[in-house]
């Protein structure tokens, strides 16, 4: 297979949304919306199905965000206070903001749609924790996607749907984004779609640090191994200035099967404790003040629990056990005296508890069944992930975007002055993005992913309208990219007949392995697992140095196929996020989300100057990093 | 591996242009042998066990084996997905077999309707913060904002 095998295939449109997860779903139902009304062209790309594409791929037990503001249950102001808790105090509260209120109108209509929401017997959604609703949603993403496919076929021959695409990199023409490059994964052709605004919304980055198991288990990775950091990729080289790189997150889930907790800590009531029975949220609560004020308020964020269970672990105190037989008995005290509801109420749980599971990771049932696990009977051992970027959940990775017009700070929006407001722009024009894209606006999940997208795809549209020229497009840099996205296809054919193993051979790399390597770098000197979560500057720079030498090895990657050539890709995006973490990482020099990574040299939280952001861009005219402070600007809530 | 493909059943999907194993795994992994038009996972160390593959296909043909690196074996966990629910039957290895049926749609499959008629959109003006369906769809009189 080589590159003179390859059809270019042009396509033009309006609005371009790149993606098919929740977010890019919710872009395609608002912008066919808004699309139709002004007869504008939409097309989505999507690398997989959109059925069963993004990390809502498998499905999920719960919505992990519903304010319920119309029902008088929670303020949107509310969820803004839960945020910055959260996160240390660094959030985009305009964002969070606009985001929680939309979420309830997303959740709303997937209702509507089709997705079963448990109800208590006045009719009410039944609550997981202050913000989360427990639903049945093996189909979840089935019936979003169903609704998004529904509202694009409104637009006849106007809405575009491409499905196994992979998207590459963006195009540039004076810095604004005309469009993107990618290939089919089917059929050997090189796709260009040129846009008059583009949403990038295609998901977070899994496989940056080597997770723990590196056998068979590789792929079980907690969030979903076909998230390869593509949206952070584009926005960062396409110049877009990005924030809270740094800020991954690491979930403690029942380990191995890295199944979900939430239903154990928050509807059954259950304790963590370690091997000898302490419960380390009481045995080191004098630890958090340390952290105050946001160790000391509540609820205690989810990198300070991480980092209590972690000094046990630290302490020798290993296993952790989720006390699952502890939390059953609790709840089956209370109907001792009527062994008849007990058993009703049991079947229920077991029920609930099994669900929890085979909704959205059916390999921690596995794992449960092939250890006869019978929860009432015995605790599960749980423990902190590696590291994740996903900026959707209690990370905060992402570009740094436009809020609202009614919400963002003045001194936000005079950086978009200049290159026009629009909700959800990033710093390069016509460049929007949303979910894991987004930066500074973490706990959106997937239903706030999904409203984002939908804010995304209306500020879009608006650019559009106000931008209405077709896009200029620089033939010799799209002839140019062509040639080096299908490089690794011709490297393959020119230098496998050297050697009897297609994957060995001493001019090329093939994408495997370069991804151990990269992976081994970020675990050993950037606070991977088997480092503990622990780095220091002198580590950090090492690391830099290890990437510089993988990121020009970056050029000598091979494919055999179109398989392989979507690998080697993800491979390169991965790689980008990981400098990039690096880079901010070693820029804040502090220690602030200990539960996500501890800098040695810096073990203290540094209210005085670090309580802001820190932002970065890589310049693509000559290559170089940029990084600076931005200040947190709080909302009056 | 993850998902593996009972050979005794997998018929390649005859007749298609390509298997609903193939068409459906977000992580391109299966692929079909075109010679024994038998499926296969490529990559059962990317496989993430999501089961799509395994719930899409008509013969019933994929099954998933625990990872070996960190799953005893034995246990089972089987799907059957309806168009209104799903019935999955787990396995242990000590024998023992549980059975859970959940619901998983509300709606006939392919009928999600985007903008139910309730919902009318409250607002024209492209740069408003109004969504379309808003503000009906989110169950107050009007979308918030900060008090100024």
């Amino acid at each position: 297979m080589k590159p003179s095998d390859f059809e270019t295939v042009r396509v033009d449109t309006d609005l371009l949304i790149l993606g098919g997860g929740m977010s890019a779903c919710g872009a395609t139902f608002e912008a066919s919306y808004w699309a139709k009304k002004y007869g504008l062209k939409v097309t989505v790309v999507d690398k997989a199905a959109m059925d069963r594409s993004g990390a809502v791929a498998m499905g999920l037990s719960a919505i992990n965000q519903y304010i319920g503001y119309g029902k008088g249950q929670n303020t949107v102001e509310d969820y803004v206070k839960y945020v910055r808790q959260d996160l240390m105090g660094i959030s985009r509260e305009d964002l969070v903001y606009d985001i929680a209120r939309h979420v309830d109108s997303s959740v709303h209509l997937f209702e509507k749609w089709g997705l079963p929401i448990w109800k208590d017997e006045s009719g009410e959604y039944v609550h997981e924790g202050r913000w989360q609703i427990m639903i049945n949603g093996e189909s979840y993403k089935v019936v979003v996607a169903e609704a998004a496919k529904n509202a694009l076929a409104t637009m006849g021959d106007k809405g575009q749907l491409f499905e196994r695409v992979f998207i590459v990199e963006p195009l540039l023409n004076n810095g604004k984004c005309v469009g993107a490059v990618g290939f089919s994964v089917r059929e050997n052709k090189f796709y260009v779609f040129t846009a008059k605004a583009t949403i990038a919304c295609m998901g977070g980055a899994v496989h940056v640090f080597r997770p723990r198991s590196v056998g068979e288990g590789l792929g079980r990775a907690w969030y979903p191994p076909w998230n390869s950091g593509s949206t952070a990729y584009f926005t960062i080289r396409a110049g877009a200035e990005m924030t809270c790189q740094e800020v991954r997150f690491i979930p403690v889930r029942f380990k191995d099967g890295y199944g979900p907790v939430g239903a154990w800590f928050l509807l059954f009531k259950s304790r963590a404790t370690n091997a000898l029975g302490e419960e380390y949220m009481v045995t080191r609560a004098n630890e958090l003040p340390k952290w105050a004020p946001y160790g000391t308020g509540k609820p205690i964020p989810a990198n300070l629990r991480n980092w209590l269970g972690m000094e046990d672990v630290m302490a020798g105190k290993g296993p952790i056990f989720m006390r699952t037989e502890e939390a059953i008995a609790n709840l089956a005290a209370k109907y001792k005296d009527d062994p008849k509801a007990f058993k009703k109420k049991m079947k229920e749980l077991e029920a609930e508890a099994w669900e929890d599971f085979l909704d959205m990771t059916i390999s921690q049932a596995i794992l449960w069944a092939g250890m006869n696990i019978e929860p009432e009977v015995k605790p599960s051992e749980i423990a902190a992930a590696e590291p994740y970027f996903i900026g959707s959940h209690s990370g905060a990775s992402g570009a740094w975007v436009c809020g609202p017009e009614d919400l963002m700070p003045a001194e936000y929006r005079k950086q978009w002055e200049p290159i026009g407001v629009y909700n959800h722009m990033t710093t390069v024009p016509a460049l929007f993005t949303a979910g894991d894209g987004a930066g500074a606006s973490s706990h959106k999940f997937s239903s706030g992913s999904h409203a984002e997208g939908r804010i995304a795809a209306k500020g879009a549209i608006a650019y559009i309208l106000d931008n209405n020229q077709a896009p200029t497009v620089d033939e010799a840099q799209v002839a140019a990219l062509r040639d080096k996205i299908l490089a690794p296809l011709a490297r393959f054919e020119e230098f496998a007949p050297l050697s009897s193993d297609p994957d060995i051979n001493p001019n090329f790399i093939k994408p495997k392995m370069f991804m151990f390597r990269l992976q081994k770098i970020m675990d050993e000197y950037c606070a991977g697992v088997s480092a503990q979560f622990t780095t220091n500057k002198h580590l950090l720079e090492r690391g830099l140095e290890l990437l510089t030498m993988l990121k020009e090895d970056s050029e000598k990657l091979a494919a055999e196929n179109l398989h392989e050539l979507m690998r080697c890709w993800e491979n390169v995006q991965r790689m980008w996020i990981a400098e990039s973490h690096l880079r901010h990482v070693m820029f804040r020099e502090e220690s602030r989300w200990p539960g996500y990574y501890f800098r040695a040299d810096f073990p203290d939280m540094d209210e005085k100057n670090w309580h802001c952001f820190v932002n970065s861009v890589w310049n693509p005219a000559t290559g170089e990093w940029t990084l600076k402070k931005v200040p947190v600007i709080n909302l009056d809530v | 591996m993850p998902s593996y493909v009972i050979l005794e059943k997998c018929d390649g999907c005859k007749g298609q242009d390509k298997t609903a194993c193939m068409y459906i795994c977000p992580n391109d992994l299966m692929v079909l042998d075109k010679e024994k038009m038998k499926a296969f996972n490529r990559a059962p160390e990317m496989c993430w066990e999501c089961y799509n593959c395994v719930k899409i296909c008509p013969q019933q043909a994929v099954d998933v084996r625990g990872y070996a690196d960190f799953v005893p074996m034995g246990a089972s966990v089987v799907p059957l997905r309806g168009s209104e629910d799903i019935m999955w039957t787990v396995k242990f290895r000590n024998g023992q077999v549980k059975r859970f049926k959940f619901p998983i749609r509300t709606t006939p499959e392919g009928q999600a309707k985007p903008w139910p008629d309730e919902w009318q959109t409250g607002s024209d003006d492209i740069k408003s913060p109004v969504l379309c369906t808003e503000p009906a769809s989110t169950l107050a009189a009007q979308l918030p904002t900060l008090k100024k």
